[in-house]
């Protein structure tokens, strides 16, 4: 394969650890109570609307989307509202939350829960985007951006191809790799359906060429799907990131300071966002499940599972063979950009791709030392910026300069923390920065 | 039920095999082919050197953050370690051991601490340690033993001038360039190492082993030492182009003196050389530029030092002005 892309400018290369790549996904048991959070999407909160003791069924509307960007959330069981209260989530804050008492396994009638393919799309886009916001569809890659606000093309824009993001550019996740591999068919029809969606000819489908059976398969399943082609990438650490899959595909960049995809006629979703449109549309299924990767060095069986939305990670743990004994950290996401968990109770969510647990050993930062200027962190960023700079300003609150330096472009990847041979907090700092830089400009719009 | 207590950190949570200590032992490495040539030619006394030279900033660093700072030791980042190979191999094997050792303290406690240690002095300590020594010690510095190939004994060296000395020498005393030439040694024995220079400086070949290796190891890019070299060249070149009676030609001078050792391990010093990739060609040209002025005219019949040193203090103004290319900036 000579004809790899890759974004050019920035990225490193993070040893991938994919020990779950060849195991086919289970499906977990169901728990015993499910924990379904109101916020589990970029924007707004969901608003309830159930009520304590009232019965649901898999696929019953538990809240509905709270504003222009927000999502439906449904219910991932059947069973009785034990109560709405605030609990932990991936965020380590409290946050409101719809506990189901599991009783059963009874879906919603409409639901098609048959394997059959259904190939024929008969929907118009205005009914695609319409199903895709009633199923509460969010980005499945872990921003969580609500789907049907990205097929809603802004008047005056143009979409002209669809980008599919198969990248799974962090280490040790493999949920995308397969579903990639078992659900090809499904995927590709939803990726048929988004097309439609956005009136555009052309999908092409990014995959790093570390998943070569997931290229060739996909490659070979194409054939039935005009429009859609694969464009194998080169193993680059954070391709999987919008702008830089974009740049690696058509060579064009998303204008910084605040620029969308569309601004250069791209639309991005990820492989498992398509399973799920194809799910709602042919199926009218609503998002209650994901396939997510339970990983680390220490765990005895790596594996991918599909999971109900609000399972706790507990039990995802105890499917894989138990919480290890020298577990130090548990990640929900991959080890560059996850959210290490202050709690095994932590539900899984919409965003979740994946549980990481590291060892003690490491778990821990290795101690800083002097920054020797050698400028790695600067050829390292993927969007140009002087980590080194921005930590130092950052560290001196000079929060204008640090704006003019262009903070708020930062995407925290972390490459320039993981790169620098002084281990120095680069990215903590950073967010620091990008959190007061944040509130400078939010008083300067309100005056 | 015990309770395991989690850690909790924000990401990335994984660090990539990069340390500076593991830079320091690169660097080291890298020096050490062009320190075997040296013991070859200059026997023992090479070796003694590089030692004291080593040993003394490493005490240096030792004493002065334990008991004039009061901060954690920091020696084992293999800083001093480097900094004191760089003196010796920037020094002529004969130096009086005293006056080495004040080269060490100025490196170290001058150039270095003073600033506030590792990463924030502005000025290569190696060379500010040797330019020191250069200017208090004219005689003593200059004083270049002959090679010896495999002259282990203690006997007195048999000093001389370098090649750069004496083609500048000559030219001022209206010699022409292709007369002086047969008394310089051949391109052959400056690229191999058979000459006279500081301890480290003299063979071509071996530093650019080390260079290979440095850049192998991706501690060094080749955009300073390559717009460094490449530099001199074209400017020697048009020099001797239009008078070859007064100039010598290119290829003499990137293999004599030390350019190599300079651009190689000098220039690219991480602390004092620019962050960005632009900002790096433009300090190798600038370096360039100077080695090839004060060479040709200036008083020293050597400019690596002094290039290296000016370009120092201009990095602060490079890293302001050359940013990298922001992703997604629009275009006005």
């Amino acid at each position: 394969m000579s004809d790899l892309k890759t974004f050019p400018q920035g990225g490193v290369h993070p040893s991938d650890h994919k020990l779950s790549s060849q195991k086919k996904t289970l499906i977990l048991n169901l728990p015993k109570v499910v924990k379904i959070p109101l916020s589990q999407h970029l924007g707004a909160p969901a608003i309830a609307m159930v009520k304590k003791g009232d019965q649901v069924k898999v696929g019953t509307l538990l809240a509905k989307s709270g504003g222009f960007i927000s999502a439906n959330i449904h219910s991932s069981v059947s069973g009785t509202v034990a109560m709405i209260s605030e609990s932990t989530d991936t965020s380590g804050y409290l946050k409101e939350m719809v506990v189901i008492n599991v009783e059963g396994d009874e879906w919603e009638e409409n639901i098609d829960r048959s394997t059959d393919l259904k190939k024929e799309i008969v929907n118009t886009r205005e009914e695609i985007i319409e199903i895709v916001k009633n199923a509460g569809i969010v980005g499945l890659g872990g921003a969580t951006f609500p789907t049907h606000v990205k097929l809603m093309v802004p008047p005056g824009k143009k979409a002209q191809v669809l980008i599919i993001n198969g990248v799974e550019c962090e280490p040790y996740l493999t949920s995308d790799h397969r579903v990639m591999l078992e659900r090809a068919d499904e995927m590709l029809i939803g990726i048929k359906i988004i097309m439609k969606a956005l009136n555009v000819e052309k999908a092409v489908i990014g995959i790093e060429s570390n998943k070569a059976d997931a290229i060739e398969y996909l490659a070979s399943k194409i054939k039935d799907y005009p429009g859609i082609s694969v464009q194998p990438l080169k193993v680059m650490y954070p391709q999987g990131g919008e702008k830089q899959l974009i740049k690696a595909i058509t060579g064009r960049e998303v204008p910084n300071k605040g620029g969308l995809p569309i601004d250069v006629g791209v639309v991005v979703q990820n492989v498992g966002t398509a399973l799920s449109v194809y799910e709602a549309v042919q199926k009218h299924k609503p998002l209650i499940e994901r396939v997510i990767t339970i990983t680390g060095k220490s765990v005895k069986n790596p594996g991918n599972y599909l999971v109900r939305i609000g399972t706790p990670i507990i039990d995802l743990i105890e499917a894989s063979g138990g919480l290890p004994e020298d577990s130090g950290k548990i990640i929900s996401g991959g080890p560059m950009m996850g959210k290490a968990l202050t709690s095994t109770e932590v539900p899984i969510v919409k965003g979740t791709s994946g549980i990481l647990i590291m060892t003690d050993k490491e778990a821990k930062r290795i101690p800083q030392s002097s920054c020797i200027r050698c400028g790695k962190c600067v050829s390292v960023c993927p969007l140009g910026l002087e980590p080194y700079l921005l930590y130092q300003l950052s560290i001196k609150r000079k929060f204008e300069k640090l704006e003019n330096e262009d903070v708020m472009n930062c995407c925290e990847c972390g490459s320039c923390q993981f790169t620098c041979p002084a281990s120095l907090p680069l990215l903590d700092y950073m967010r620091l920065g990008k959190l007061e830089v944040g509130k400078l400009i939010r008083a300067r719009k309100n005056n | 039920m015990t309770t395991k207590l989690l850690t909790v950190s924000p990401s990335p949570h994984v660090h990539g095999d990069f340390s500076t200590q593991r830079i320091m032992l690169d660097v080291a490495i890298a020096l050490m082919p062009a320190l075997l040539v040296s013991i070859l030619y200059f026997g023992v006394g090479a070796l003694k050197v590089v030692f004291v030279a080593v040993v003394a900033c490493v005490l240096f660093e030792y004493l002065i953050q334990k008991y004039l700072l009061k901060v954690p030791v920091t020696i084992t980042d293999g800083s001093a370690l480097v900094s004191g190979l760089l003196l010796a191999f920037n020094v002529p094997s004969s130096i009086p051991t005293w006056m080495l050792i004040l080269g060490a303290l100025v490196t170290i406690g001058i150039a270095k601490m003073s600033f506030g240690g590792l990463g924030k002095n502005p000025f290569n300590p190696a060379l500010v340690g040797r330019v020191f020594l250069l200017i208090s010690f004219p005689v003593d510095m200059t004083n270049w033993p002959k090679p010896r190939l495999l002259d282990f004994s203690f006997a007195d060296a048999v000093s001389g001038a370098t090649a750069l000395g004496k083609l500048k020498e000559g030219v001022m005393m209206g010699e022409t360039v292709d007369k002086l030439m047969i008394d310089i040694p051949s391109y052959l024995d400056l690229f191999v190492g058979n000459v006279n220079g500081s301890l480290g400086e003299m063979s071509a070949a071996a530093l650019l082993l080390g260079a290979v290796y440095l850049l192998a190891r991706r501690v060094i890019s080749f955009q300073i030492p390559m717009s460094f070299i490449l530099s001199v060249i074209l400017l020697t070149g048009i020099f001797w182009f239009y008078d070859p009676s007064r100039y010598a030609d290119p290829l003499f001078h990137i293999l004599s003196g030390g350019l190599m050792l300079g651009a190689w391990f000098m220039a690219t010093d991480m602390v004092t050389s620019p962050m960005s990739k632009k900002g790096m060609i433009i300090f190798g040209i600038g370096c360039g530029l100077l080695t090839v002025l004060i060479r040709l005219f200036g008083a020293y019949p050597e400019g690596v030092s002094f290039a290296i040193l000016i370009m120092n203090a201009v990095v602060p103004l490079i890293n302001r002005s050359c940013t990298p290319k922001r992703f997604g900036e629009v275009l006005k």
